[in-house]
């Protein structure tokens, strides 16, 4: 740790910690664009110009010459410094408000702003634009420019989800530096000279890689949008609602963003521990499961739909009947797979998993394609890593030992059963889209999409991460929690329907020993690591992410 | 009367019967003096340069034996020669002269610079217009090879070290060292922020590297010849050596000239050397090193102190050329290039030229020059073509005060200096623009005060 005085202000900082960094710190903002914590330092915006100065020492004692008062003489640098570029080092003495600091910043804003279209009004980045919030806080506010402006193509299709607008860009080169750096996929690059430097693809290559969308995120103005989300809608009439992407066991963070019951687009959001600040393409295209053709909305049984309560009762006298086989899922949440592990307890059968492997991309997709295998681990649905089909379950179907079958979120046909197998027992589904197996069903329950509820997933660190509701199901939907508990309840013979995650923690953690100190409700942002030390056998078939161990455990 | 020149530099190149062989260099005792550096040992020959005090040709005008000792050895890595033959700067056309007519004089002076700093390659990088010049140090290289001078076993003292040549493509900010370095490696070039990546700590290929100009590395083989003592007393202290003056613009006999510095006035220089000024014309301003330098008003007094604290009280004509003495006129020798304009040249229309060279050079890596320089040239073609306004004098001024010292690299001030010094120093000028003939004539009821502009 190094002594850095900022603005006339002593704070300790980490050696070698640039300046935005450590003006952060120190509570103070310097504007700045082309930097960013997860690429390289570029140093060509020259927005984060401050004036720095070091102390004098004396050559031979090595002592700091102090003034009259006592306080160090600074010898400060004749040009600005870049704060991006500048690391923190003993005795350096910071000023980010001098005159010269800001005059540098109106300057610099007033380059920015002499070639940049007037497009505000119809620009996707206004209300979250760098240059907008800048300009106003260290802007001149007003210009003086009353030349032509320099004219730029204006509606490149970069990618099938990128569009680039190139009057709008301000060179910062982070778009360049994350495909290089992060995705290792070197396609963008700067064409022509000086101010009319274009950014383009490489010739005959398209900025396609999965996690294209990212450099929208990262882009501090309107030049890069995404194709799916323009013209869209205006970020500031958006709703942000904390989620996790259920893409993979990684358990991206994510923030969604909502109106009036529609989510419009989803970003991530930072967890240094777990996906920095990145997020892939495919991840973002989930919320349109929620309005897909095959959305499963309505309570039916034997295909003629029904109120929920009786969908329920007919349910519990169903699986009442006889020997009730369980198909769970790693979709579900933590809270959710513990009522299901009540149920199974209650209404004693076998439980069985499936796993959903695919080939991992090495940097946010895990191989593991559910976002909970470990909740199921943790609440003691399973014991071991799940297996790829259910010919066990079709062998003891065969043999005439199962009368009903619940299947949760999983297409049983798809994973080894076959159609007389699935003709021998009652099929009771509950899930949130229309597949063979629910076709089959003879109850039909639908569940709410992770959009559409509150709850945590155990991601591939054992990191407990919560996500919260964004919008609400369609119209008669339960919540998954509700319709397990009034499936307990009714089972048990009671008529309690009360339940709160509030509730099922407050079990949860007298019971599974993971989770005796963890609070639900008071959890960090970025998640609990959790003991993992009973699973330490299995070998899990992730392999290395962006973050598999996590940094400090 | 102007003292004759000492031709140090230029001593063959432009005699009669003189060619860009090596048979010809040897016959002119040419390759003795690397043969003398190889028998000494390289921090011997490094304190030579150190102690003759010679200052870098290229612009700057940085001391050669202070940069040869910033290079980082303990790192392990390869360390690298190259010598910058991009002579982008408008005005210079002095390394060009050395390259096509006595280019085994550079080859010599690179092999004794690589010796002298343990290089494992050098590289020429020369701009891309020069494909003839190209095409003569590729052969004069391959003739030095042939007889041993440069390649392996370097005159059989066991040291190697190769030369290659690599034409640019056109583009001045090939010139600036760092990107010259970028554009060797085969990318854009784009300067890199220093630090950290000053070329003698992390340069070609993240290895240390020596960026040295021609006629820089030309002056090494003469301080190794004769010694870096002997050297110093050439010129003036801290001004060491001769310098090639390149004389262009207003005068009769522009052209090269070679003197040590502080032996010539620039008065000397036009009058007596170059023949003077076209009959009837007066002189008005001179630039003296490459556009990039701040212009001298032709009747402007300059007073002040030098380094040593002698006082100065001179008109144009007393300035001495050499380093120190230009700088403390408030400008820089820069590169050597002085642009003699007389009184037939419009100011505003010179530095509109000068302006749409830098904008159409910049690299367009950070913001103020990318921005800045096209603004500048935008407004100044405004104004030669009649629309210029009242307040664009004070406007191009704060606009290059906003780009000095805020970029990258030194292209900021390269670009900023001619308008900053332009306007301050022919302000009247500027402002008569806007009242003049040329302004617009509006509706019989506008004032001819106002423009058709207006700020937004």
């Amino acid at each position: 740790m190094v002594t850095v005085n900022i603005d006339g202000k002593d704070i300790q900082v980490p050696k070698g910690m640039n300046i935005i960094e450590a003006a952060k710190l120190a509570g103070k903002e310097i504007p700045h664009y082309c930097y960013h914590e997860k690429l390289s330092i570029a140093g060509n915006c020259r927005m984060c110009l401050i004036e720095m100065g070091m102390v004098q020492k004396d050559r031979e004692t090595g002592k700091v010459i102090t003034d009259d008062e006592g306080k160090p003489q600074v010898r400060w640098m004749p040009k600005p410094a870049i704060g991006c570029g500048t690391n923190a080092s003993d005795g350096m003495h910071i000023k980010t408000n001098s005159e010269t600091a800001k005059n540098c910043q109106n300057g610099v804003m007033e380059f920015l702003l002499i070639n940049h279209p007037l497009d505000c009004p119809i620009c996707d980045q206004a209300g979250e634009c760098r240059l907008q919030e800048f300009a106003t806080d260290y802007g001149r506010g007003y210009s003086r420019f009353v030349e032509k402006k320099v004219v730029k193509p204006k509606r490149t299709v970069l990618g099938p989800r990128v569009t680039l607008d190139d009057e709008r860009c301000i060179l910062c080169s982070r778009c360049i530096r994350f495909c290089k750096e992060i995705v290792d996929d070197d396609v963008l690059g700067f064409v022509d000279r000086g101010s009319y430097s274009t950014l383009t693809c490489y010739p005959g290559k398209k900025l396609e890689n999965n996690y294209s969308l990212n450099t929208v995120d990262i882009c501090p103005v309107g030049a890069l949008t995404s194709t799916d989300f323009r013209f869209k809608m205006r970020v500031w009439f958006l709703k942000r609602t904390k989620s996790i992407c259920t893409e993979s066991s990684v358990g991206v963070n994510t923030t969604v963003f909502s109106r009036e019951g529609q989510i419009y687009r989803i970003t991530p959001r930072q967890n240094d521990e777990v996906n920095d600040t990145w997020m892939s393409d495919s991840g973002r295209a989930l919320y349109k499961e929620v309005e897909a053709e095959n959305r499963l909305r309505r309570f039916q049984c034997k295909g003629s739909s029904i109120s929920s309560s009786e969908a329920l009762i007919r349910f519990k006298e169903i699986v009442a009947t006889g020997e009730t086989a369980y198909v769970g899922s790693s979709h579900m949440s933590v809270e959710e797979q513990y009522l299901l592990k009540k149920l199974t307890e209650l209404h004693k059968g076998p439980v069985y998993w499936l796993q959903h492997i695919e080939e991992g991309d090495g940097l946010l997709i895990s191989s593991d394609r559910t976002p909970n295998m470990r909740g199921a681990l943790l609440t003691g649905l399973i014991d071991n890593l799940p297996g790829d089909d259910l010919k066990a379950l079709g062998q003891k179907i065969d043999a005439g030992d199962i009368k009903n079958l619940v299947v949760y979120h999983e297409d049983v046909l798809k994973a080894g059963l076959t159609e007389e197998q699935i003709k021998k027992v009652n099929v009771l589904y509950l899930g949130t889209h229309v597949n063979e197996t629910s076709k089959r069903a003879l109850i039909e329950i639908p569940t709410l999409t992770a959009f559409e509820k509150s709850g945590s997933f155990i991601n591939q660190q054992f990191r407990l991460q919560k996500f919260s509701q964004a919008i609400p199901g369609p119209a008669g939907i339960l919540p998954d929690i509700n319709v397990l508990t009034r499936i307990i309840t009714l089972l048990m013979g009671s008529d309690d329907t009360v339940t709160s995650l509030d509730l099922i923690w407050q079990r949860m953690k007298e019971e599974i020993k993971e989770f005796s100190e963890v609070s639900f409700r008071g959890m960090p942002e970025t998640g609990v690591l959790l003991d993992k030390s009973r699973f330490e056998h299995i070998k899990f078939p992730e392999g290395k992410t962006l973050h598999y161990e996590p940094k400090n455990r | 009367m102007a003292a004759p020149e000492t031709k140090i530099i230029l001593k063959h190149a432009d005699n009669e019967g003189y060619d860009n062989s090596i048979d010809c260099y040897m016959k002119h005792g040419g390759y003795e003096v690397l043969k003398k550096a190889l028998k000494s040992k390289p921090e011997d020959l490094v304190q030579e340069v150190i102690d003759s005090q010679v200052r870098g040709r290229g612009g700057a005008g940085f001391p050669a034996g202070t940069k040869w000792k910033f290079i980082d050895y303990k790192s392990g890595k390869p360390v690298y020669l190259i010598c910058n033959a991009d002579e982008s700067e408008p005005g210079t056309f002095k390394d060009r002269q050395i390259m096509y007519k006595d280019p085994h004089q550079l080859i010599e002076g690179m092999m004794i610079t690589a010796f002298a700093t343990k290089c494992k390659l050098a590289f020429i990088y020369i701009r891309g217009e020069m494909f003839n010049g190209a095409r003569i140090l590729e052969r004069a290289i391959a003739e030095a090879r042939e007889k041993g001078f440069v390649g392996d076993n370097i005159g059989g003292s066991g040291y190697s070290c190769d030369i290659i040549v690599h034409r640019g493509a056109g583009a001045y900010i090939c010139g600036e060292e760092t990107g010259l370095i970028a554009s060797l490696e085969g990318r854009r070039a784009y300067p890199k922020i220093k630090p950290p990546y000053f070329p003698a700590v992390m340069g070609l290929y993240d290895c240390p590297t020596i960026v040295n100009n021609v006629e820089t590395l030309c002056h090494v083989k003469h301080i190794v010849d004769i010694g870096g003592k002997e050297f110093a007393k050439i010129g003036t202290p801290n001004n060491t050596g001769t310098r090639i003056w390149c004389v262009s613009g207003d005068v009769q006999k522009p052209g090269y000239f070679e003197y040590p510095c502080g032996a010539i006035t620039l008065g000397e220089l036009i009058y007596d050397v170059c023949g003077g000024l076209y009959p009837g014309r007066a002189l008005k301003a001179v630039i003296p090193g490459g556009s990039s330098a701040k212009v001298l008003r032709a009747d402007e007094r300059y007073q002040g102190k030098l380094r040593d604290g002698t006082e100065f009280d001179w008109s144009i004509n007393d300035v001495p050329l050499d380093f120190d003495s230009i700088a403390a006129c408030g400008s820089m020798s820069g590169s050597g290039a002085i642009m003699i304009m007389d009184d037939t040249r419009d100011m505003v229309e010179a530095l509109a030229n000068i302006n749409s060279f830098y904008a159409h050079e910049s690299c367009g890596q950070c913001t103020p020059c990318r921005e800045g320089s096209l603004w500048m040239k935008k407004i100044t073609n405004r104004m030669i073509h009649g629309k210029a306004r009242k307040e664009d004098a004070d406007l191009l001024y704060e606009i290059s005060k906003q780009i000095e010292g805020r970029t990258i690299c030194a292209f900021g001030e390269a670009c900023a200096w001619p308008t900053m010094s332009f306007v301050s120093k022919f302000k009247e000028e500027f402002e008569a623009k806007a009242e003049g003939d040329d302004a617009p004539k509006g509706e019989a009821s506008q004032s001819k005060k106002d423009s058709d502009y207006s700020l937004i």
